[in-house]
C-alpha cells in the first residue's frame, strides 16, 4: 500500500490525486487515478466530498451527549476512540459525553484522499487526520457564532471549554444548548485549529470507548446480529479454487428440520451449494451432510511443493525490473569469497480475524439493507447492488464493529458480499446472515501469498554491501483487481517489492526484480503486505553482514541507513537509548536481535531478548521505538505496537503456514493453522515513541515486520544457524 | 427436538433443540445472549469459554444433552461476581481490549485462574490464559490485567 | 518340569493375594513364561496404540491424533493430570463423546500419571521391557497387583474409551487399536496368569 501514500500524499505533490471509483461500462469496478484539476479541465469527474459538513459527522443530543461518526471500519486498531478525539479536541468538548458510532456506506464519508470509504494502509490518522481536526473546529465555530449571535458579542470575545461557550461576561451556554440553532449556521470555509499546547486529548493516553461493551458482552459484532426472521446460510465450497458443483445430493441435509433451502450458487470462479436454515447449527448439520460431485477438472490444482520448485528456478532468473541504480556489473568485480548468497521461502499466510467472515443482506426488491464489519465499504455496496440489480444509493450497507481483519475484509472483489447478495435475492424479503466457518476461513484463500526470494550481496571492504541483486517471485496481490492498471508497473506489483526495492539502506549498485507467477489461489494483502516478508530477507542479510564485519548490528545500520532516512534513524537510536540497560547484560542462554524498518511511512527500531524453551524461541522481552509522527494518541500506539509484535509471530510459530496439496489446503481449523497464543508472543514489550510534530502516520501494520527478523538475528547467535525458510518448524 | 431446563446466570431457562446442539449456540441463538462468541468451533480458541458447573468451559464443544444439571455463567453474569467484576474492571483500566472478539473468552478463563489462585505468577497465568487465542496480539496487557485484578482483590 | 512347576507356584502365590482371581485359576496350566511374554506383546502393542499412548506421556502435556503429535492449545498436565484452572480436561472433554463437535470423552478424562509414562520426553515410546516394569511396579502404578491389572483394564472407563473414541471434527471415526477390548482383556488375563513376566534387556 505504500504506493498508495506514495502517489497521494498531498503534501508531497503539487496537485492532489484522487481515486475516482466508478462502474465500468461492462460491469465491474473502475478504478483510476485522476487529478485535481480546476473543474473546468473536469469534464464528466466527479470528485469525492470536499466538503464535508459537520453534521454528518458531530450529533450533540439534548442531554450534552456526543455522537461522534467514525468513517472507518474499527476492528481493533483504535479508531473508534482516535478520529473522536481528535474532532472532540478541537471542538472542546466534553470527552465524557462522546460516544462514536461508525458510518454507513455514504459518499461523505469517504477517505478524503482516496475517494473511496476504506480502512488500510494503516492511514486512517494520516488521512483523517486533519479532516476530523477541521470538522471538530467548524463545529465549535458554529457554536460560538450562535451563542455571540444571542449575547451580542463578537467569536473571538467567547471562549469555549468542556462542552461550554462562555462569553466575555458571566455568559455561559452548554452545546446542547446551542446545537439545533448551531446547525443552521453556514458551515465556515476557514477555521483556526489549535496549537498543539492547546490540546487537551490529542497526545494524551486515553482509554478506548468502546472497552467496556466488549468487557460485559454487550457490544455486538456483525456476527451477533439478529433480525426478525433471518435466516442462515452456509456454503459449501470446492475442495479446490475454483471447481464447480457438478451435481449434488441433498435429500439427508433437507431432512433436517429447519432446513429451508439448498441450491447451487455461482462464485467469482466456479460454484458451490448454498445452505440456508433457521440456526446456524442447523445449517451447519445441513450442509456436512450434503454429498457434492464436484467437478475439479480445467483449474489448476496448487501444490506447495512443486511452486516452492517452481519459484525457486525462478528466482535464479532475472524478472521485471522494480529498482535498478549503479553498476549492474558491478557484481562481476567481487571475489565470490565476498559475496553472500540467499535464498528464503515463505508459505501462503490466512489472516484468520477471530471473528469469522459474515455478512447479513435483506434484499426488497427495489432496496437492500446490508450490514457487515467491511475495510472496503464502497466496494461492497457497489457489489450488493451490482448482484441485485440496484444502484449503490439503494443499498444501505452498515458497517459493524468487527472482530479482526489485518486485511481479510478489504477485498476488491467483494466475494463475501457477492455470496451472501446471491443468497439474499434468492430469498428476497427475508434477511439472510451468510457465515463463514473457521474451516471456510482457513480453507478460503485470500491468502498473503507464498514467496521465494533469492538475494546475492557482493560484500566490500568495508563490510558494507558494494552490491546487491535480489529477485522475489510471488503472485501478484493486486492483478485482476480494479487496482492493477493504476499501481501494477511495467509488470511489477509494488505490493510484492516494498521494502526491498524502495529500501531505506544506501545500497548501491542494486538490482531488485520480481516475477509473479499465475497461480489458481487467491491472494489479498496481509497485515504490512510486502513488508512481511520483504523485511525478514533484508533484516536477516543486514545481521549477518553486520555479523561477518564484526560490527555491532545497531552501528552497522545506523552506517548503512540513508542520511535522509529521519524516521528510521530517530527510532533507532531511540531504540537503543532504550534498551542499552538490559541488551548487554542478558542472562545465559539468551540473546539480542535487533532489526528496524520503514513501512507506510512509520520508522520502527527492535531489540529483542531471546532463548529457546521447550525447543521454541521464547520471546522475554521487545524494546521497540518508532517515529509515526505526532502520536494523536499515545495509548493506543503503545497497545498497537504491543500487539502488533505478537501478530507479528505469526510468521515464525510452527502452524505458521497454509500449504497445499494437489490443490487443496491441507489445514483445516486452529489445529492445524494456529496463530500465537500467549506463550508464543512476548512477555514484556516496552513501546517508546519518538516525541515528534510532524503530521501523523500509521501505526497498525508498522509493528509487525520487524519483529520475525529480530527473533531470528537473536536465534541465530543460540544456534549458529540462519534461518532461512518461514515458519520455524524446528529450530 | 428435546427440551433442557437449564440455569443461566442464575436463571432457569427452557429450550427446544436437537440434543447435539453445543451449549454456545443454544447460548447465541435460542437465548440470544451473544456476548459468547463463536471462534473456532472445535474448543482451540476459547473465545466461547462459560463457567459450566464452576469450570470454565469451551460451550462450542459441548452438546447440551451433556449438560445435565450444572448451572452455567456466561460474560453477561460473571460481572455480580467480585472476581469477575475486578477482572472486568481491571481489562478497562488496562485498556486490554482491541477488536474484543476474544474477550469475553478471555475474561471468563482469568476469572477462573484468579478464583483458582487469587496470586498467580506469570507461569500460572501463561499456563490457564495459555489456550485462549488473541488474533491481535493483546497478550501483554491481558498478563497485566490479571495481576491488576489480583491485587484489586486482595 | 520344573517350569511347570514353577509357574504353578506363581501361580498358586497369586491366588494366596488375591482370593478373587478364580478366572487366573483357569489359565493356570498353560500360562508359560514363554506364553506370558507373548501375551505381554500383545498387551503392549494396545498401551503403545495412540488411543492409549496418547494420554500416558512422560512430559507435561498430552497427545492426540494417530500421529500423536501435542494436543493443540497448549493444554497441560496440572499438577493432578487434570490440567490448570481455566484449561481444564473438562473444560472441553465430557463425560461422552461429542461425535457432531469431534472431542472425545469419558469418565473423569485427566492423563495417566507420570509413573505410568510409556514414553520418554521425546515422545518416543518406550520399550516392551520398560514399559512391562513400569506396569507392575506397584510403588508406580497405584498399587496394582495382578488381578487389580485385570480389573482396570476390563473395567476402567477411560480404558474402555479406547474403543469407543468417537468422531473427528472432520467426521472420520477415530482408529481402533489392534486388539477388541475383549482380545485385549484376554491378554491381560493370560499375562497375569504367567506371572506378569517381563521381557529381559533394556
Amino acid at each position: 500500500m505504500r504506493e498508495f501514500l506514495e502517489a497521494a500524499t498531498s503534501r508531497r505533490l503539487s496537485r492532489r490525486k484522487f481515486l475516482r471509483v466508478s462502474a465500468g461500462a461492462a460491469g465491474g469496478l473502475l478504478v483510476s487515478i485522476y487529478v485535481d484539476l480546476p473543474a473546468s479541465a473536469q469534464e464528466g469527474t466527479q470528485a469525492p466530498q470536499k466538503v464535508f459538513p459537520p453534521d454528518a459527522f458531530v450529533h450533540i443530543k439534548p442531554d450534552g451527549q456526543i455522537l461522534i461518526t467514525v468513517n472507518r471500519l474499527e476492528f481493533g486498531q483504535g479508531v473508534h476512540t482516535a478520529l473522536p478525539m481528535i474532532l472532540a479536541d478541537e471542538m472542546d468538548a466534553d470527552w465524557s459525553q462522546v460516544v462514536a458510532e461508525l458510518a454507513p456506506a455514504a459518499d461523505v464519508y469517504k477517505d478524503p484522499i482516496f475517494g473511496i470509504q476504506f480502512v488500510g494502509g494503516s492511514g486512517s490518522i494520516a488521512h483523517s487526520f486533519q479532516q476530523y481536526r477541521e470538522l471538530g473546529a467548524k463545529t465549535r465555530a458554529m457554536l460560538v457564532a450562535t451563542a455571540a449571535d444571542r449575547w451580542h458579542v463578537t467569536p473571538d470575545q467567547c471562549r469555549t471549554a468542556n462542552s461550554v461557550v462562555y462569553g466575555p461576561g458571566n455568559q455561559s451556554a452548554r452545546y446542547a444548548e446551542l446545537a439545533d440553532e448551531a446547525g443552521r449556521k453556514p458551515i465556515p470555509d476557514k477555521v483556526r485549529l489549535k496549537q498543539p499546547s492547546e490540546f487537551r486529548l490529542i497526545g494524551k493516553r486515553v482509554r478506548r470507548l468502546d472497552s467496556r461493551a466488549k468487557c460485559n458482552g454487550s457490544q455486538k459484532f456483525g456476527l451477533d446480529l439478529d433480525l426478525p426472521g433471518m435466516k442462515i446460510a452456509l456454503i459449501a465450497r470446492p475442495p479446490v479454487f475454483g471447481g464447480r458443483v457438478r451435481s449434488f445430493n441433498d435429500k439427508d441435509a433437507r431432512s433436517i428440520a429447519g432446513v429451508a433451502d439448498v441450491f447451487e450458487i455461482p462464485l467469482a470462479k466456479g460454484s458451490a451449494v448454498a445452505v440456508v436454515a433457521d440456526r446456524f447449527w442447523t445449517a451447519k448439520q445441513a450442509r456436512d451432510r450434503l454429498t457434492i460431485d464436484w467437478d475439479l477438472s480445467g483449474v489448476e490444482h496448487a501444490d506447495t511443493r512443486a511452486l516452492t520448485e517452481k519459484y525457486r528456478a525462478l528466482a535464479r532468473t532475472t524478472g521485471k525490473v522494480a529498482a535498478s541504480n549503479g553498476d549492474q556489473n558491478a557484481m562481476n568485480a567481487i571475489a565470490p569469497a565476498n559475496r553472500l548468497v540467499a535464498e528464503y521461502e515463505f508459505p501462503y499466510l490466512a489472516h484468520s480475524p477471530m471473528e469469522p467472515l459474515n455478512t447479513t443482506i435483506r434484499f426488497d426488491g427495489d432496496r437492500a439493507e446490508a450490514w457487515a464489519g467491511s475495510q472496503f465499504q464502497t466496494f461492497d455496496q457497489m457489489a450488493i447492488a451490482d448482484v441485485l440489480g440496484l444502484k449503490p444509493e439503494q443499498v444501505t450497507f452498515h458497517t459493524e464493529m468487527t472482530g479482526g481483519g489485518f486485511g481479510r475484509r478489504a477485498v476488491a472483489d467483494s466475494h463475501v458480499q457477492r455470496e451472501a447478495a446471491a443468497i439474499a435475492k434468492r430469498l428476497r424479503g427475508t434477511p439472510v446472515k451468510l457465515v463463514w466457518t473457521r474451516e471456510d476461513d482457513v480453507r478460503g484463500g485470500y491468502y498473503r501469498p507464498m514467496h521465494v526470494h533469492r538475494v546475492e550481496i557482493g560484500i566490500g571492504r568495508d563490510g558494507m554491501p558494494a552490491a546487491w541483486k535480489h529477485v522475489v517471485v510471488g503472485q501478484s496481490i493486486l492483478a485482476g483487481t480494479p487496482f492493477a492498471p493504476m499501481l501494477v508497473k511495467n509488470g511489477v506489483d509494488g505490493t510484492a517489492v516494498e521494502g526491498t526495492a524502495d529500501t531505506r539502506y544506501n545500497i548501491p549498485n542494486l538490482h531488485v526484480s520480481v516475477h509473479h507467477p499465475t497461480v489458481n489461489v487467491p491472494v489479498l494483502w496481509w497485515r504490512s503486505v510486502g513488508n512481511t516478508h520483504t523485511a525478514f530477507v533484508m533484516e536477516t542479510l543486514i545481521d549477518e553482514l553486520a555479523t561477518r564485519a564484526r560490527i555491532d548490528p545497531i552501528v552497522y545500520r545506523r552506517k548503512l541507513l540513508k542520511a535522509d532516512a529521519g524516521k528510521l534513524r530517530r527510532a533507532l537510536d531511540l531504540m537503543d537509548e532504550k534498551s542499552a540497560g538490559w541488551r548487554n547484560s542478558l542472562p545465559p542462554g539468551h540473546a539480542l536481535g535487533v532489526s528496524c524498518h520503514e513501512a507506510f511511512d512509520t520508522g520502527v527500531a527492535c531489540a529483542v531478548d531471546v532463548s529457546i524453551e521447550n525447543k521454541r524461541p521464547k520471546i522475554h522481552r521487545v524494546t521497540i521505538a518508532l517515529d509515526s509522527g505526532v502520536a494523536v494518541n499515545p495509548l493506543t500506539i503503545e497497545s498497537q505496537f504491543q500487539a502488533g509484535v505478537a501478530f507479528g509471530v505469526s510468521q515464525i510459530v510452527a502452524k505458521g503456514a497454509i500449504t497445499l496439496k494437489d490443490g487443496r489446503v491441507e489445514q483445516r481449523n486452529f489445529d492445524g493453522y494456529a496463530p500465537p497464543y500467549m506463550v508464543d508472543a512476548p512477555v514484556a514489550v516496552d513501546v517508546h515513541i519518538v516525541p515528534s510534530t510532524e503530521a501523523p502516520t500509521g501505526c497498525g501494520e508498522p509493528p509487525v515486520p520487524v519483529i520475525s527478523p529480530a527473533v531470528v538475528n537473536a536465534l541465530a547467535k543460540l544456534t549458529g544457524k540462519r534461518y532461512r525458510s518461514l515458519p520455524l518448524v524446528t529450530l | 427436538m428435546t427440551t433442557y431446563q437449564l440455569t443461566v446466570n442464575d436463571q432457569r431457562r427452557e429450550v427446544d433443540v436437537d440434543p447435539t446442539t453445543p451449549l454456545l449456540w443454544v447460548l447465541r441463538e435460542e437465548l440470544k445472549m451473544t456476548g459468547t462468541k463463536y471462534g473456532c468451533g472445535i474448543s482451540a480458541c476459547g473465545a466461547c469459554t462459560v463457567h459450566l458447573g464452576g469450570v470454565a468451559t469451551r460451550s462450542c464443544v459441548v452438546p447440551v444433552s451433556l449438560i445435565g444439571d450444572r448451572p452455567i455463567v456466561t460474560i453477561e453474569g460473571i460481572g455480580t461476581d467480585p472476581v469477575g467484576r475486578a477482572v472486568q474492571d481491571a481489562w478497562v483500566e488496562k485498556d486490554v481490549v482491541q477488536c474484543g472478539y476474544c474477550q469475553s473468552g478471555q475474561i471468563m478463563t482469568a476469572v477462573a485462574l484468579l478464583k483458582d489462585k487469587p496470586r498467580p505468577t506469570d507461569a500460572n497465568i501463561e499456563e490457564s490464559m495459555g489456550g485462549n487465542l488473541c488474533r491481535c496480539g493483546t497478550y501483554v496487557r491481558i498478563r497485566e490485567a490479571i495481576q491488576t485484578a489480583s491485587a484489586q482483590l486482595k | 518340569m520344573f517350569v511347570v512347576v514353577a509357574g504353578w507356584l506363581v501361580a498358586a502365590s497369586v491366588k494366596i493375594a488375591n482370593g478373587n482371581a478364580t478366572s487366573i485359576n483357569a489359565s493356570v496350566a498353560s500360562a508359560t513364561p514363554a506364553d506370558g511374554l507373548a501375551e505381554w506383546q500383545r498387551v503392549y502393542s494396545v498401551l503403545t496404540y495412540p488411543r492409549c499412548i496418547n494420554c500416558h506421556t512422560a512430559t507435561n502435556y498430552p497427545q492426540q491424533g494417530d500421529d500423536r503429535h501435542r494436543h493443540f492449545a497448549n493444554v497441560i498436565r496440572g499438577p493432578e493430570g487434570k490440567g490448570v484452572a481455566g484449561l481444564n480436561c473438562a473444560s472441553c472433554h465430557q463425560e461422552k463423546n461429542s461425535d457432531a463437535t469431534g472431542v472425545p470423552g469419558g469418565h473423569n478424562w485427566h492423563l495417566a500419571p507420570l509413573s505410568m509414562r510409556w514414553q520418554d520426553v521425546n515422545d518416543r515410546k518406550l520399550t516392551s521391557a520398560q514399559v512391562c516394569r513400569a506396569l507392575i511396579d506397584r510403588a508406580k502404578n497405584h498399587g496394582l497387583d495382578g488381578p487389580g491389572l485385570l480389573k482396570h483394564h476390563e473395567e476402567e472407563p477411560l480404558v474402555l474409551w479406547a474403543w469407543n473414541p468417537g468422531r473427528r471434527p472432520d467426521g472420520s471415526a477415530r482408529s481402533l487399536p489392534p486388539l477388541t477390548h475383549d482380545q485385549f482383556v484376554e491378554a491381560t488375563r493370560r499375562w497375569v496368569a504367567a506371572g506378569t513376566p517381563c521381557p529381559k534387556g533394556p
